[in-house]
């Protein structure tokens, strides 16, 4: 089934080449706009399945998107979103996540587009209502060693981070070179320590992201 | 680090403090200070019954016109004498009159608004001021002296109390002398306006220098961002598309992903190289973000702890952003640090700044360990630096920056 899909960006080459490697994808675009005003307009009117907007936008030309998508989230609940940026921030990150709790948000450097495989993984996974947070916070979490983190043994600080990436434990087991009863033990473990209540595993995962973005 | 005030000395090691030239000269102020004063008592009281008393015939205005003009004196020699407990000299104030002649320069100065707050400070070391300093050289030198004279049998506990009292004399004629010093400090240094305009204009082209740096930096920033950037990502995807045409174990495909991998790394250079030159979380989300973002990419573990009502002026978030981020650099590069501390807060009118470490300590700003980078922006932005550093540490570095923030 494919996906209905809403791009945002303000850069014309970039958006033609999004909106190429979606449909690509196997998906349909539905509205492709250039600022963060006519994305709110689109969404209303078109309600798709999967926003990917740029943080920063006209007609501010700050973070206009991400404030766009957060308004967006707060006004339909369950809207997926996938916010590209040039940089990454914290502070981004937590308000992005802090909406409808975590469930169906990404937030990745631009020049990830660039894996394509990768992309399409974060792509399908936020749509699916799973978390996708860029390596490159998750790395600078890990490296202040906050308190409830230090519970976790490396490897499972290393687990949670390809997590918090949006890898199924499939390939979490492909990218460690270890076996899948061994991933299941480990994300077993990480719940644990991270206090997170019995729940479908796939929440729990949103879960366990949150508590390293908030560490 | 030398000390520049009496204040500062007391800080040194005690062996030093009590060797050093430092109580002797706190010493000659307060002294100064009594001599000054009494003299100033008297002819301010003379002038003043002079003036009240010939108020009634008009005359009297001269006498009075005489005791604020007196005020300027007293002023001028305060300020040399501040030179004993404090190496930073005071400039003068006053402007140059127009004209030669007394009636000019009367003119000039009871028009000039430092000319009223020399008067405040007079009136108050008359009033006050030099009594203090007669009551701190009484306490600390005149009484064990008094009880040490009367020594006998009986008395001799006094006598034990008399020699604390003077073993201490160092500390509280130079901690007091201190005090008064930043009082005089207070009302006799020029305000902005009064500065020289050849000074004025130093300080204000090397605000402008470093601000127009600051300015380019950005604009390079920007460009990198806006054009670099967004061409590279438009490249990445040009790729990506090609790799989804590409069969997965063709050589094509091989070379695809080496290419994006490439990619991926000049992506992390290039944004390392922005982070150096501006970093756009700061223009975009403030200083106190900044802060955190450059110490979760610090070596060592940096606790942030910064507080700002809102957003800085940019020069100032600027400035100070580079001030922290040095500092903390000189940390990671000197110190053997464990784990450093930012703590920056809004005083009234002052940012103040502190960024610490747990590390060996010994830094010198004369040996070129980066501390004396910072000094420029400092400068420029008319803020002071106090750095503590004994060897064996730990190091601080305390800094206070002119702002209207809170």
């Amino acid at each position: 089934m494919p996906l209905r899909v809403a791009v945002a960006e303000d850069a014309v080459l970039l958006r033609e080449g999004l909106v190429e490697l979606v449909r690509r994808f196997g998906h349909r675009v539905i509205a492709a706009v250039g600022d963060a005003e006519a994305l709110v307009a689109a969404v209303a009117a078109e309600r798709p399945d999967l926003l990917i907007t740029d943080v920063r936008m006209p007609p501010g030309d700050a973070d206009d998107g991400l404030r766009a998508a957060v308004e967006l989230r707060l006004a339909h609940p369950g809207l997926p979103v996938l916010v590209l940026s040039q940089y990454v921030e914290r502070s981004c990150a937590t308000r992005l996540l802090d909406t409808g709790g975590g469930a169906g948000v990404g937030y990745l450097l631009k020049e990830r587009i660039a894996a394509v495989a990768d992309f399409r993984t974060a792509v399908e996974r936020v749509a699916a209502g799973g978390t996708v947070v860029d390596p490159e916070v998750i790395n600078q979490l890990l490296r202040r060693g906050p308190d409830p983190l230090e519970r976790l043994s490396p490897r499972e600080q290393e687990v949670l981070g390809l997590m918090a990436q949006g890898l199924s434990n499939a390939n979490l087991a492909a990218r460690l070179f270890i076996s899948a009863a061994a991933v299941n033990k480990h994300i077993g473990n990480i719940f644990t320590k991270l206090d997170l209540p019995v729940d479908t595993d796939g929440h729990r995962r949103v879960l366990a992201v949150l508590a390293l973005l908030r560490a | 680090m030398r000390p520049r005030t009496a204040w500062q000395a007391m800080a040194l090691h005690p062996l030093s403090f009590l060797t050093s030239a430092w109580p002797w000269r706190s010493l000659a102020y307060l002294a100064g200070g009594v001599l000054v004063g009494a003299v100033a008592a008297l002819v301010f009281a003379a002038g003043l019954v002079a003036g009240v008393v010939l108020l009634v015939v008009l005359v009297g205005v001269a006498p009075l016109v005489g005791v604020v003009l007196s005020s300027v004196t007293v002023a001028a020699v305060e300020r040399r004498r501040l030179r004993l407990v404090d190496l930073d000299a005071l400039p003068d104030p006053h402007r140059a009159p127009p004209a030669p002649g007394l009636r000019a320069w009367a003119a000039t100065r009871l028009r000039e608004q430092v000319t009223w707050r020399e008067l405040l400070f007079t009136l108050l070391s008359v009033a006050a001021l030099w009594w203090l300093d007669l009551l701190v050289l009484a306490f600390s030198l005149g009484l064990p002296v008094l009880l040490f004279a009367s020594t006998d049998s009986q008395t001799w506990p006094w006598t034990v109390f008399g020699a604390i009292v003077l073993l201490a004399s160092p500390y509280t004629v130079t901690s007091w002398a201190g005090a008064r010093a930043a009082f005089a400090r207070t009302f006799l240094a020029p305000r902005d306006a009064e500065l020289g305009e050849a000074l004025r204009e130093v300080r204000a082209s090397r605000a402008r220098l470093i601000d127009s740096f600051d300015a380019e930096r950005v604009r390079i920033e920007r460009d990198l961002h806006d054009g670099v950037q967004q061409h590279l990502v438009s490249l990445g995807v040009t790729l990506g598309l090609m790799r989804l045409d590409a069969p997965d174990d063709s050589p094509l495909a091989t070379g695809l992903d080496e290419a994006e991998r490439r990619l991926a790394a000049t992506h992390a250079e290039l944004r390392s190289l922005v982070r150096g030159l501006h970093p756009p979380v700061l223009t975009d989300h403030g200083l106190a973000a900044a802060v955190e973002d450059f110490a979760a990419r610090f070596p060592l573990p940096v606790d942030v702890d910064l507080v700002l009502p809102r957003r800085l002026p940019r020069p100032l978030e600027t400035g100070a952003y580079y001030l922290i981020s040095e500092a903390l650099t000189n940390v990671a590069r000197h110190s053997g640090a464990n784990r450093a501390w930012v703590h920056g807060r809004c005083r009234s009118d002052l940012l103040v700044l502190e960024i610490g470490d747990d590390g060996c300590g010994g830094a010198e700003p004369d040996e070129g360990t980066g501390l004396t980078g910072l000094a420029d922006r400092l400068t420029a932005l008319e803020g002071r630096m106090r750095i503590s550093s004994p060897v064996g540490g730990p190091t601080l570095v305390h800094v206070e920056i002119p702002c209207r923030c809170a």
